[in-house]
């Protein structure tokens, strides 16, 4: 699919990618449009995750995976010698599987991001976690103990807070891995329909096992096998009328 | 074809649910394609036990016609089928509507049988309402061929073919609106040829609806109400 150049966040331009020699990704090439939630859906061990990860250079944390081609956000390559990385994931916000908030207080995890940069002043501060847990859909729930310990909440309200970390820092694209799997219905519910209120603001990249879910929150689908890009479209198409049998074999629960 | 394979899934008791919803709309094809059979067989013969047969067969046809939808509401609730399984769910709800309406016309074509079985019959025994019943069932009958086997090309064709049972429909009416010009005692049987080629002409319009849904199932194209009845591979 192709858009215009100002409806692009991200353009990924022949990306290959091995894990000590083993090919992981396989030239992939995608843009992904911005203010919209696209999703990346395909077996395990397929790639998705390895390729959201490289969009905030995660797997610079694993010595033996090498990465090539071009990933450009603002016009410019984040693998690109000059990117400052923390630069980067400031920009390009993550949230795992499993909810990770750390051992703090509600208040300070939201506020976390900022300290970080040296902001100290307290009334900026407050306005920005009350701004983050209203956007995250967490603050009613939350306000009456901001400094009681994160870890107190439920698994649910932990994810929440973890986006609602992410977004303080106001960053430009959301990456979520899995963000729900591990959720029960109706927090998973919560999440999907914080993901459509926040993809007016931000870029949202999400990778999940649940077919159901990509369908419900993504505007835009990439399906992918063995480390490559099989079909990348339109939600509304790949659910209905995909162009690739692998595609139609998958997400119809049939034998590759 | 390769789009409407109800087998091949990782559970098999999908496959089985699939093709369980299959046959239930076929078999209710089968039972709507005899009561058109009967029903014109009755008109011309002027049988009225026959025309009786048809309204019997009603009721299984519209037991079936609960079953197919019960069946289809539960895998959408349960399945969530997507892509080809879900372009089979959603044809086959609305095949299943215009299944049972072709069973309402034949129903009506018994009537209108019984009525005119009263009347003195024409020579050549509504020969005329006969072809045209002929014609219609074979479009059904073909309509639901091509279903069953998923092939779209058999769907066009019969599509094209539907004007031809207009054409046949006018001429029919035509010549009966002379008759009842020339004489006016043949108004009441006139009349009841006229119901019942509207009754025949509506068969074909529903078999072009299955055709059309066919043509969404294997193609996920939509041409309902389009000039171009053609799409592209």
């Amino acid at each position: 699919m192709n858009f215009n150049k100002q409806e692009v966040a991200i353009t990924i331009a022949d990306l290959n990618l091995t894990y000590d020699g083993k090919m992981a990704l396989q030239d992939i090439s995608l843009q992904i449009p911005k203010n919209k939630v696209t999703a990346f859906i395909g077996p395990s061990g397929c790639g998705k995750s390895t390729l959201l990860r490289c969009l905030n250079r995660m797997n610079d944390l694993i010595s033996y995976c090498k990465v090539q081609g071009e990933i450009i956000i603002d016009g410019q390559d984040i693998y690109n010698k000059s990117v400052n990385v923390a630069d980067l994931r400031r920009k390009v916000g993550m949230v795992f599987q499993q909810p990770n908030p750390f051992p703090k207080s509600i208040y300070e995890n939201v506020a976390y991001g900022l300290r970080l940069q040296g902001l100290k002043n307290r009334l900026f501060l407050d306005e920005v976690v009350e701004k983050s847990l209203r956007s995250a859909a967490l603050w009613d729930e939350v306000k009456d103990r901001l400094h009681e310990n994160a870890l107190g909440l439920s698994g649910g309200q932990q994810q929440r807070l973890v986006i609602a970390r992410a977004i303080a820092i106001e960053p430009e694209i959301l990456l979520l891995d899995e963000p729900a799997s591990a959720l029960d219905p109706t927090s998973t519910l919560k999440i999907e329909e914080l993901i459509y209120e926040l993809k007016q603001s931000y870029t949202i990249i999400i990778v999940t096992h649940n077919m159901q879910q990509a369908g419900r929150v993504s505007d835009y689908t990439a399906f992918m096998h063995m480390g490559a890009m099989v079909e990348f479209s339109n939600t509304r198409t790949i659910f209905t009328n995909p162009c690739e049998k692998q595609t139609e074999d998958y997400i119809t629960g049939r034998y590759g | 074809m390769d789009n409407f394979r109800a087998g091949r899934h990782i559970s098999q008791q999908y496959n089985d649910e699939l093709e369980e919803i299959k046959n239930h709309l076929l078999s209710m094809g089968g039972l709507v394609e005899q009561q058109l059979e009967k029903a014109s067989i009755a008109l011309i013969e002027g049988n009225t036990k026959l025309a009786d047969e048809v309204y019997r067969a009603g009721s299984r046809v519209n037991a079936l016609e609960k079953v197919i939808d019960e069946e289809s509401a539960q895998c959408l609730a349960r399945r969530q089928p997507a892509a080809g399984d879900l372009r089979l769910i959603v044809t086959v709800i609305k095949a299943v509507s215009d299944i049972e309406r072709v069973g309402d016309q034949a129903e009506r074509l018994a009537r209108f049988a019984s009525q005119l079985a009263k009347h003195p019959r024409p020579k050549n025994n509504y020969h005329e309402v006969y072809q045209l019943a002929q014609h219609v069932q074979k479009m059904f009958h073909d309509a639901l061929d091509a279903y069953a086997r998923g092939d779209e090309k058999l769907a066009l064709k019969i599509i094209k073919d539907d004007v031809n049972v207009d054409y046949e429909y006018e001429a029919i009416m035509r010549q009966h609106i002379t008759y009842m010009m020339e004489d006016p005692r043949s108004i009441n049987s006139s009349l009841d040829v006229l119901w019942a080629i509207r009754a025949l002409e509506r068969v074909g319009d529903h078999a072009c609806n299955i055709c059309e849904y066919l043509v969404y199932l294997v193609k996920g194209q939509d041409i309902r109400h389009s000039d171009d009845r053609s799409f592209s591979d």
